[in-house]
């Protein structure tokens, strides 16, 4: 196509084999061709990729929820049994996905707003705001596991300096945190968010607050505006894009939290934190139920693609797209 | 300071203080304050971190808790590495299969980018489409069959299933940063060395490669922390402690931190300062790509 609208005269194939190709592959002149086979070499890793580690293993997944299957031996068709055990008959099934929404509902708010806050902060234009901004990310760079373990220490319940603190400033009965039933759900959370707060959604919200025109903010000055003002009438609506973004981003990374729950508390104290990610790696790692785990995970699936369609849907209702 | 000779200096030239003056001041003071106590909430936990490195077993577990050693145990970084746990072997095991994914994901994800940004052929745009609606699947949905095929193959409790798939483009994110930036770069380059009677593969190699060198360090440095911070897959795949990467390492160490029966959170800490410590320089030095790659995802994505 390129090349024809350069002028080069379109060259009708010479046989009918060419033909055939160059209309297989979507080309007019055997130069097209030509290119067009070596777009596909290109492309062939991926290809490959796709098929092997994506479309091959969404098919088997799929099948696989309708099966009972535990590696050894093959797969059972058993029909629907999965899905209604996992909705009538595990009773780990809606408590996990239970938690997982408290988490998220807790962790989002404090994660996204977190970061606007601090990206707002840096963005003030003061001494020392490269140092700053690097420090802020540092939680984000720790492995996940590494995070887990240092905050298992931080908050130990006796001999942890978190505690110290509690008690050094009047509170005598501080919490057990990762230890205890009732505050190991708020810590992960906790936990999280502090590895979170500072990170990539930060720095998007940094490059988001960097495309704020400064005359919005001349204006609002002039009108008198200060300071809450200029925020919740210039920089809040025209972030709303980045802020969007940032959320489905974190909704996403919510549903599927792991690591830090299986490394610090593996998934309790008394089930404190069993998440569903942590309930599917349990059913197909641990018990090897790969049938039911594959279940689950379609079930986590289209949970994620619900909500992700649901935020593109009411989007348009709150985002304030410039020009659009 | 810098504080101080700003307050002086609006006092120097405009002898009268405006209320509009002070405020915008004490707003400032405000920010500076607000920002040390956000350092010292992303800080401390890591200088507690690693001063417990440097502690004895009894300093780790004194009540009240100290916070900096009486004489820093720098012998803890060299104990950890001879103890019962193969710590070193985790720490090489993780960096062959930082390199090779990393080896993988730039060499196939540019060319598959270079294949989607630079030939027209049927099929492209919607090869396109899938590749990146491919972000949008929980990873749980391909583990499972991912895990059997493997299993199949007899992988299982080898570093095979951690790398090799990187060698099949990289995945969508990979790709995608790869073609915007291709994108960028003007055609004319090709079609100028085409005439010449350069072959696709030396444009690709020689010519747009080179001007690549800034979006294929961020590439690489996302990658790599990606891949050093992996839990899931090494939890999956490895099995004896041998094979260990270092996350999954830590966690065993973390599990059991009595090793022969003597307790060992001291080295616990040192290796979990070891296992930050590569990462985080990376991010000092190549900080300026790193920010560039996730505001390019963010903004143009």
């Amino acid at each position: 196509m390129a090349v024809a609208e350069t002028g080069a005269p379109v060259q009708r194939p010479a046989n009918g084999r060419a033909s055939l190709l160059s209309r297989l592959v979507g080309a007019q002149t055997p130069f097209q061709t030509k290119r067009a086979i070596w777009g596909y070499v290109y492309a062939a890793p991926w290809i490959l990729g796709l098929i092997i580690f994506w479309g091959g293993p969404i098919l088997a997944s799929f099948y696989f929820g309708f099966t009972e299957y535990a590696v050894i031996g093959s797969p059972r068709f058993t029909g629907l049994s999965n899905y209604i055990r996992a909705f009538s008959g595990d009773e780990l099934f809606w408590p996990s996905l239970g938690r997982t929404f408290t988490f998220a509902g807790m962790y989002i708010p404090f994660a996204v707003g977190g970061a606007l806050i601090l990206a707002v902060l840096l963005n003030q234009k003061l001494m020392g705001t490269t140092v700053f901004r690097t420090l802020f990310f540092v939680p984000h760079l720790i492995p996940a596991v590494a995070l887990a373990v240092l905050w298992t220490f931080l908050l130990a319940p006796r001999v942890g300096p978190v505690n110290e603190f509690l008690r050094a400033i009047g509170i005598s009965d501080p919490p057990g945190w990762l230890a205890s039933r009732d505050s190991a759900l708020a810590s992960v959370t906790m936990i999280n968010v502090w590895a979170a707060m500072g990170g990539n959604t930060m720095l998007i919200f940094l490059a988001g607050l960097q495309g704020v025109p400064q005359e919005l903010y001349d204006a609002a000055s002039i009108d008198g505006g200060g300071a809450w003002a200029k925020f919740r009438h210039v920089t809040l609506p025209m972030l709303t894009p980045t802020i969007f973004f940032n959320v489905v981003l974190a909704v996403i990374g919510a549903l599927k939290v792991f690591t830090t729950a299986w490394v610090a508390t593996q998934g309790g104290p008394s089930y404190a934190t069993w998440f569903f990610a942590l309930h599917i790696y349990f059913q197909a790692f641990q018990y090897f139920r790969l049938g039911y785990g594959s279940a689950l995970a379609w079930v986590l699936a289209a949970i994620l693609m619900f909500f992700t369609w649901v935020q593109v849907r009411y989007s348009r209702r709150w985002v304030h797209y410039e020009g659009g | 300071m810098a504080q101080g000779t700003m307050a002086q200096d609006s006092q120097l030239h405009r002898p009268p203080v405006s209320p509009r003056r002070a405020m915008q001041t004490v707003g400032r003071a405000l920010n500076y304050v607000i920002i040390l106590a956000l350092c010292v909430l992303f800080g401390f936990p890591l200088f507690w971190t690693a001063m417990s490195s440097l502690k004895t077993i009894p300093e780790m577990f004194a009540f009240p808790p100290i916070l900096i050693p009486a004489a820093p145990q720098w012998a803890n970084y060299w104990t950890v590495l001879n103890i019962d746990y193969p710590v070193g072997r985790w720490f090489v095991n993780s960096v062959l299969i930082v390199i090779l994914t990393t080896f993988g994901t730039l060499i196939t994800a540019s060319l598959v980018a270079y294949s989607f940004a630079r030939f027209d052929y049927r099929g492209r745009d919607v090869l396109f489409m899938i590749t990146l609606s491919t972000m949008m699947l929980p990873a749980q949905v391909t583990l499972i069959p991912q895990f059997v095929l493997f299993y199949k193959l007899g992988w299982v409790n080898t570093h095979l299933p951690l790398w090799v798939p990187h060698w099949f483009g990289g995945g969508a994110f990979a790709i995608f940063l790869m073609r915007q930036f291709f994108l960028t770069l003007p055609r004319d380059l090709d079609e100028a060395a085409l005439i010449d009677g350069a072959g696709y593969f030396r444009i690709f190699w020689s010519i747009l490669l080179p001007l690549c060198k800034p979006v294929l360090a961020t590439l690489a440095i996302i990658t790599i922390i990606a891949s050093w911070s992996d839990f899931l897959g090494p939890l999956i795949y490895l099995n004896t402690p041998e094979k260990f990467t270092v996350s999954v390492g830590l966690q065993f160490f973390n599990a059991v931190p009595e090793v022969g029966g003597e307790p060992m959170q001291h080295l616990l800490m040192a290796a979990c300062v070891m296992s930050m410590v590569p990462i985080i320089l990376m991010f000092f030095f190549g900080q300026r790509f790193f920010v560039q790659g996730i505001v390019m995802s963010g903004i143009k994505g």
